[in-house]
């Protein structure tokens, strides 16, 4: 009986020997995540238009977006950036993440004005309408926007967009290649427009209006706009880092500098140490040993989770650690429902190991209920909250979890110890 | 020696339900005066909030540099020592930096953070929050049901059962009307920490009357006390288990309250309330319902 309590002790005892290097860093050098709210930094969501695209493409198209946006990103320099997509019943939107950044405005304006490149086609009555409104267009009376229509050709299709030079007026232009599919939606495009003009829009701004002389198969197209070489280039970078298949809109934003994020963490941090303190101090008062005992394995319970978190790893936002630092209130209660319970049967004249294993085995089904309840609320959040939400609801739940293990494995193994040692006798260490 | 001495609940059941109706009352009495002050999370909007390095211009003359901005209402609040919130409707980043950039004369400052919610994101938490209200409310109702399956003497399972949801009822719906209060008086915002709050307390606050239930049951099989005289040992049995296990939740939490910063403060007070009340309710209201209604 002994050795076994001995050897589970041992376990643990290596266990958290191995957490607490982990937790330190000195072995596997793994830092823990902080989130955007503790480390400084922007938090944004966009929305994508969806209208013009198939929905069989959606999924397709937003991967793209994505691909878009993170290399916009990364030419702008933040450490760690996440770009990802998500879907919110029929609407999809762009998440980015920008740790640690300082000029979010610019990154928002940057982000926004990826340029988005479309093509237009004339509309089927356009001669017509062109003969018809000639006053009209030279008075500016009527927009030559009302001429053309929107085709699928959009900057989702472009491989690549350069800087050339006009090889007759020496004027700077933007060169486009589309990649397979754009080259054969041009292809069909120029086909039925010989003769027309094709209009190309950049951020619904009509940039120039080529006519067309014959069919283009090789997928290749120029953008004449009297460009200075300056706005040339910036188009021609901005295009080749995607043109945006999509048009998106900033639905929500949030923003944490990284003063507030440091003292927030600094601030949770201490409130943590102070409330586990005068959990500690509380427990000694009350229960005496086997408070002091409780006490030690709440510092194991602690060293666990904390490695759990940077095992997983588990991104600690302020809602995180208000979890983890509640479920080390919470932690602590398995241990006061085991000790009354014991102090119940210390009444009853029991030996002092039959007074440890009653006192465990009675205890457990409140142990047991008490956690199922606050688990499924948390399992409940976890599933369907917002972040905050779900960072609360992560680390409640896994603490709640390794708690279980701690009150179970670790605070009766320690009570074990003392059976048929002279401290047994020694009522008032035990009370 | 504690041991030994018992408190008689039964006896005072009367003014713990005195208690107890007169703070539901004044809840639903404040929530109907003042009504809940819904956060941006949940009707859009935006939060600037500012921190100045030395001194803070008063409220009046923050309000006055910003009259001429178009941004509808700005409501501006102190917080802490040195800092401001700037609470609006929803803006585009070009307008929340022409505040930023209106407010430099009124002195040197950092913006700490700022928040902007959509409509649209704003009412899908709402209707998220819906389902993660009513699955926690079938969950923890499946809970009440699973626990007291079996018929016990002499009052019957959904007895127990109804006995827990007034319990339930009495935890959530106090620190509500609180919250009313407060966001009548200090501009105190429901938000979904407060949400989250309220939930956890669903399933903390359970559980605590479970026990002592639980507790009844294993001294009702003994059958030598009356059903009164049951229900009061259980409640002095349990009694010293109740508070401990609330008084080490209650210390973090108000460690949060007190030193964990302006962010977590209304988050960790409905957490306070909500856990303090249930806490209240397991021993105080729930096992004494269920004499009231043995006897009637």
């Amino acid at each position: 009986m002994k050795s076994k309590t001995y050897l589970t002790l041992l376990f643990v005892l290596v266990l958290v020997v191995i957490a607490a290097l982990f937790d330190l860093s000195i072995i596997g050098n793994r830092p823990f995540k902080l989130g955007l709210d503790l480390q400084g930094g922007s938090h944004l969501v966009y929305q994508a238009d969806l209208s013009q695209i198939e929905k069989k493409d959606w999924a397709s198209t937003m991967e793209g977006l994505r691909d878009v946006i993170e290399r916009r990103i990364n030419l702008f320099g933040v450490g760690e950036p996440i770009v990802q997509t998500e879907r919110v019943g029929d609407s999809w939107r762009l998440i980015v993440e920008l740790p640690g950044i300082k000029n979010v405005s610019e990154a928002i304006k940057m982000i926004g004005q990826t340029p988005y490149l479309e093509f237009r086609e004339p509309k089927p009555n356009y001669d017509e309408l062109v003969e018809k409104n000639k006053d009209k267009l030279e008075s500016g009376e009527m927009e030559i926007d009302e001429l053309f229509q929107p085709t699928s050709l959009t900057g989702r299709y472009l491989k690549k967009a350069q800087v050339t030079l006009d090889p007759n007026t020496y004027e700077p232009r933007v060169s486009l290649q589309f990649n397979e599919e754009g080259a054969r939606i041009f292809e069909e495009l120029t086909e039925r427009n010989i003769g027309k003009p094709l209009a190309i829009y950049i951020d619904d701004v009509l940039i120039s209006a080529p006519v067309v002389k014959e069919k283009i198969s090789h997928g290749r197209a120029q953008i004449t706009g009297r460009f200075t070489p300056e706005e040339a280039k910036k188009l021609a970078r901005n295009l080749s880092a995607g043109a945006l298949p999509v048009p998106i809109k900033l639905i929500s934003q949030e923003t944490v500098g990284p003063t507030l994020g440091a003292i927030s963490l600094e601030k949770s941090l201490r409130a943590g140490l102070i409330g586990f303190l005068a959990i500690v101090i509380f427990m000694i008062l009350f229960y005496r040993l086997p408070g002091l005992l409780a006490s030690i394995s709440l510092v194991i319970y602690i060293i666990l989770v904390l490695a759990l978190f940077k095992i997983i790893p588990v991104t600690l936002t302020l809602a995180g650690i208000a979890g983890f630092i509640l479920s080390i209130g919470m932690a602590i209660d398995a241990n006061v429902l085991i000790f009354s319970r014991m102090r119940e049967e210390r009444k009853e004249q029991k030996s002092f190991e039959r007074v440890i294993e009653d006192g465990f085995s009675r205890a457990w089904p409140s142990i047991r209920d008490s956690n199922v309840t606050t688990l499924i609320v948390a399992l409940i959040l976890f599933g369907l909250g917002t972040s905050f939400v779900k960072g609360f609801a992560l680390t409640l739940g896994l603490g709640i979890l390794v708690s279980i293990f701690s009150a179970i494995f670790v605070t009766k193994n320690f009570l074990r110890c003392f059976i048929n040692t002279r401290l047994e006798k020694w009522q008032i260490l035990w009370k | 020696m504690a041991n030994t001495m018992e408190i008689n609940f039964v006896k005072y059941r009367k003014i713990f339900f005195t208690i107890s109706t007169v703070m539901i009352l004044a809840s639903v009495v404040s929530l109907c005066l003042f009504g809940l002050r819904w956060g941006i999370d949940f009707v859009g909007g935006s939060v600037i909030e500012i921190e100045y390095k030395n001194n803070r211009p008063s409220l009046e003359e923050i309000k006055h540099s910003l009259k001429n901005i178009d941004a509808g209402e700005i409501s501006v609040q102190e917080i802490g020592e040195k800092g401001i919130i700037l609470r609006t409707q929803e803006i585009s980043d070009e307008i929340h930096q022409k505040i930023i950039d209106t407010l430099r004369s009124s002195g040197e400052f950092q913006e700490t953070r700022f928040e902007f919610i959509g409509p649209v994101v704003g009412k899908e938490t709402k209707d998220k929050t819906k389902i993660v209200i009513f699955l926690a409310l079938v969950s923890i109702l499946l809970y009440i049901t699973l626990a007291f399956r079996e018929v016990s003497w002499p009052v019957s399972s959904w007895q127990y059962g109804i006995a827990t949801l007034i319990a339930l009822f009495h935890d959530v719906l106090i620190p509500i009307g609180i919250f009313a209060i407060l966001g009548k008086l200090y501009m105190v915002e429901i938000s979904v920490p407060i949400i989250t709050a309220l939930l956890t307390v669903f399933g903390y606050s359970v559980n605590d009357t479970v026990v002592v239930f639980d507790r009844i049951r294993e001294n009702l099989l003994k059958r030598n006390l009356s059903f009164e005289e049951t229900v009061n040992k259980s409640l002095n049995e349990t009694l010293s288990r109740s508070i401990s296990t609330s008084l080490t939740t209650l210390f973090v939490l108000l460690a949060i309250f007190f030193f964990g910063g302006h962010t977590l403060r209304y988050f960790s007070l409905a957490l306070i309330l909500g856990i303090s009340l249930g806490t209240y309710s397991s021993i105080c209201l729930a096992s004494l319902i269920l004499i009231s209604w043995k006897r009637s």
